[in-house]
């Protein structure tokens, strides 16, 4: 806690709506406390906009814990800011400098529209998951939790993978706009654990092929996705994926459409 | 008027109740589940698994939420774990116990026979989030690991690292999308629910904004479902996300759904400290970190030296002083009053003075930083963050703040409210937790609510009532959709002065200093002059800009803090009333040394509060408590 103050100036893009024609604004942003989180930064600009009767910059933004993944914009080119494995509410002000001049962007994919000023619209990420991203068990006949052993060494790669939380910074660092590293998460999540074998290679089909359908990029693996992740997902992932969906395109097996005796 | 409040506990024993009660419930045969549609509302860990497991049922269910996805849901910022009773870990833990515990937690202020349901399904919860294949922490020979957790003596608590909300709700959200993918569940986003559409005494459907376009939608259903979680931003500053609101529950209220024991807010003890004004929120670090943790503030007065200056026997370990079988892991309540304590004796540590240490320079000596990094890694690193303090090299500080509800809108065994059809789940609703919520139980009251009751309860409720059918041109959906435009019609034309914020923060102040971690009746009453007044204004002078047409955040949060400003009003009532303190409501009038003293005689009840009009006083009803298997007994962690 420094109890310093520092002043800045924004340039933030604003568009009115996906139709409108968007263009950088700049503001500034006057005695912000060090110890405040970039979020709460703009709250107290919103808050002298509303006053003086303009329309308050409208971002996505939620837990404001670094967990939820609903906020998120690109500050001077890179996704959720400067600071490495940060969510951009968990960026605080004492990492910036008196008298910078900062360019506050959304993030910008093709499988992303627009919504308003920093507001985008990533909801093509549910599809992928709705496409394979769960084991299909239904609820209230589970086995005691026990008998399904898992190696220590296994699960804790799940659960690193597993923390993915969906903000679509990935996206915007990639210069193909790639869902992939998203995509990889969940499927290295449950390809990791016994509860995700039986459904593992159609799992992989349809999330990739859910991928593509949603208008995202191909991965080039230039790494992007991984600098600006703030859970810190590992390229890894990306390969263990590759590897699922070749695996599975290639034994793949025709269903059959036989119905029951009875 | 008759008395609505039959809490239709099943009758036998506390054991066997629910099994009872489900033989004894009526069925709905699989061809007729899916002529039934169900409306959830909310959709974190108790309307994900609602929804998910209704639909697997074959019902269809139209699930909404206010974000842009469910995974955003609070329920993920949950850091700390879920408990349940499996005794794997061999030391005494049963089904009866945590029934005992919770019901003790809860300073005997909740119904029996539902906390003994909960504790019976806290085992199938585990089984099914490992068969949907969440990453629970694990031992070297693959079994589940677990941990301990404030108010209890055995580790019945699963975790996923930190991060054990966020998986909880990544497994129901997936369940969900499953059911999405296979159509038995419609999804709508960005939604909000602004009203209950009662038709016939029965909860019909709801209408809703489509917060992108600003469209007033009507929804219709056999059934509803609340699953809008908590109502603690009421304060301004809490642990709560900035979309939480009570809207959707204070609109079925004041459709007729009794709200019961509002005035039991939950206050965490282990919060990082206000920094500023411009602060919007408070973080929570898990209460996990005092298994390992010591908390402690210097003994003399004024003592300003840096933490790692001030020698052992200059420490007043005041937990471990005070309760010496809890320790460190004494209940929330209990924690958060003494800590306000050590302030108010002006041994705080921060420049503030609101602040305690807690300190892991004992645990990391023990065990090594390696270990420590291992569990509490991610809350380590969010402290540093936030503060710019590294908390290997020195204490974290921390300071209580307003984090859980444990009112909310009445609902008997069935969690359904006075409104016949509407249910209400998870954090929304009263049930199980009493006057206070011990760790690691929220979790659990959600997904049981979600997976193991309602797919139940609601089958017994549509299975044995006639429904009409129903359609959204009928008079009453049109009638209470023109209600909510012309509620924001009436919002936008103020054009007032002043910014919603201004009032949520206003509100907030009061309801923190005269409804917060101590409450008496001067503060109360004084509160009650002074929340008439801010709705006055707020409603003169509140300045939205722009228009109802399209996204409009400022439009939103109008709505939200209008309803916390009449929940607010509410919560003091409810306080005032109770002249006894139990669990979270603590009336500085009744106390023993700092303890909460109980009134058993006079308040062993629910208080469910009915809305009688607009500026009418709401109506106190009571719902009395019986205790016949943990006996009533004065609450100590000594």
């Amino acid at each position: 806690m420094s109890g310093k103050n520092i002043n800045l100036t924004l340039k933030v893009w604003r568009q009115k709506g996906p139709k409108d024609q968007g263009a950088f604004a700049e503001y500034q942003a006057k005695n912000v406390s060090e110890d405040a989180s970039f979020l709460e930064m703009l709250d107290a600009v919103n808050e002298e906009l509303v006053a003086k009767g303009d329309m308050p910059i409208a971002f996505d933004h939620d837990c404001r814990e670094g967990i939820c993944g609903t906020c998120g914009f690109v500050i001077d080119g890179e996704a959720h800011g400067p600071m490495k494995s940060t969510t951009v509410c968990q960026l605080h002000m004492r990492n910036f400098n008196d008298g910078a001049v900062l360019t506050i962007e959304p993030f910008r994919a093709k499988a992303f529209p627009m919504i308003q000023d920093l507001m985008v619209d990533r909801s093509a990420l549910d599809r992928v998951i709705s496409s394979g991203g769960f084991i299909s068990t239904n609820t209230g006949n589970a086995v005691d939790a026990n008998a399904i052993l898992v190696p220590k060494a296994d699960a804790d790669e799940a659960m690193s993978s597993a923390t993915c939380i969906g903000c679509g910074a990935c996206v915007a660092a990639c210069k193909n706009a790639s869902a992939a590293l998203f995509t990889s998460a969940k499927i290295s999540h449950m390809a990791l654990l016994p509860q995700g074998q039986v459904e593992r290679k159609e799992r992989a089909m349809r999330m990739v092929g859910a991928m593509d359908a949603e208008g995202f990029g191909a991965c080039t693996t230039t790494g992007a996705c991984e600098a600006a992740c703030p859970k810190e997902i590992q390229l890894t992932n990306i390969s263990r994926m590759n590897r699922e969906f070749f695996v599975a395109n290639v034994t793949k097996r025709e269903k059959h459409k036989d119905g029951g005796a009875g | 008027m008759a008395n609505k409040l039959d809490s239709k506990i099943p009758s036998g024993n506390i054991e066997s109740k629910w099994t009872n009660h489900k033989f004894s419930s009526k069925l709905v045969n699989p061809a007729n589940k899916r002529k039934h549609s169900i409306i959830v509302v909310g959709t974190g860990l108790a309307g994900a698994s609602a929804a998910a497991s209704l639909g697997e049922l074959g019902y269809k269910v139209k699930a909404f939420c206010v974000h842009e996805s469910p995974r955003r849901a609070h329920s993920v910022a949950a850091q700390g774990g879920i408990n349940a009773a499996k005794n794997y870990q061999n030391d005494g833990d049963s089904v009866y116990r945590l029934f005992y515990d919770t019901v003790k937690g809860g300073d005997f202020r909740a119904r029996e026979a539902n906390v003994h349901r909960l504790a019976e399904v806290s085992t199938n919860i585990i089984d099914q989030m490992v068969a949907q294949g969440v990453p629970f922490a694990r031992e070297y020979g693959g079994t589940l690991s677990n941990r301990s957790f404030g108010g209890a003596q055995v580790s019945r608590t699963f975790y996923a690292r930190g991060q054990t909300g966020q998986q909880l709700l990544l497994g129901a959200y997936s369940e969900m999308m499953r059911q999405v993918d296979a159509k038995t569940v419609d999804l709508y986003n960005r939604r909000e629910m602004l009203d209950v559409v009662v038709i016939d005494g029965k909860a019909r459907g709801i209408i809703v904004r489509n917060l992108l376009t600003g469209e007033i939608e009507s929804h219709e259903a056999d059934a509803v479902v609340i699953a809008s979680g908590g109502y603690s931003n009421v304060f301004f500053l809490s642990t709560n996300a900035m979309n939480c609101a009570v809207t959707a529950a204070w609109k079925a209220h004041k459709r007729g759904a009794y709200f019961a024991n509002p005035c039991y807010t939950q206050i965490h003890p282990t919060c990082i400290p206000v920094h500023g004004d411009n602060q919007s929120k408070l973080t929570l670090m898990s209460e996990s970190l005092r298994n390992d943790g010591r908390v402690w503030v210097p003994k003399a007065v004024g003592d300003k030296r840096h933490p790692n200056e001030i020698p052992e026997n200059e420490r007043d370990y005041y937990l471990e002083r005070i309760y010496p079988s809890f320790g460190n892991l004494a209940p929330r309540d209990v924690s958060s009053r003494q800590a306000k304590y050590r302030c108010d004796e002006g041994r705080g540590v921060n420049e503030a003075g609101k602040a305690v240490y807690l300190d892991f320079a004992d645990a990391i000596k023990r065990l090594g930083e390696d270990k420590i990094s291992e569990r509490y890694g991610n809350l380590f690193d969010m402290y540093d963050k936030i503060t710019g303090q590294n908390p290997y090299k020195q204490p974290m500080m921390i300071y209580p703040a307003p984090h859980y509800t444990m009112g909310g809108l009445w609902v008997d065994y069935n969690l359904e409210s006075t409104i016949p059809g509407l249910f209400v789940a998870g954090e929304a609703n009263f049930s199980d937790h009493g006057a206070n919520r011990l760790g690691a139980s929220a979790l659990m009251q959600g997904l049981a609510d979600g997976y193991f009751v309602l797919p139940y309860t609601l089958g017994n409720y549509l299975g044995g009532t006639k429904l009409e059918k129903v359609a959204t041109t009928h008079e009453a959906f049109k009638a209470a959709a023109h209600g909510v435009k012309e509620e924001i019609t009436k919002m936008m034309n103020i054009k007032g002065a002043r910014t919603v914020d201004s009032f949520h923060k206003e509100l907030g102040n009061v309801m923190w200093e005269y409804c917060g971690m101590g409450r008496n009746e001067a503060g109360l009453k004084k509160a009650l002059q002074e929340i008439p007044k801010i709705k006055e204004e707020f409603w003169n002078n509140v300045r939205i800009p722009g228009d109802a047409n399209y996204l409009n955040v400022e439009l939103e949060k109008a709505g939200r803090v209008a309803d916390f400003i009449e929940l607010g009003e509410l919560m003091c009532r409810d306080a005032l009333e109770r002249n006894e303190s139990c669990g979270g409501h603590y009336r500085e009038e009744y106390q023993v040394d700092g303890e909460a003293k109980r009134d058993d005689e006079n308040f062993c009840h629910v208080a469910a509060w009915e809305y009688t009009g607009d500026n009418k006083l709401s109506v106190r009803h009571q719902e009395e408590l019986t205790f016949e298997n943990v006996h009533l007994a004065t609450r100590s962690y000594k």
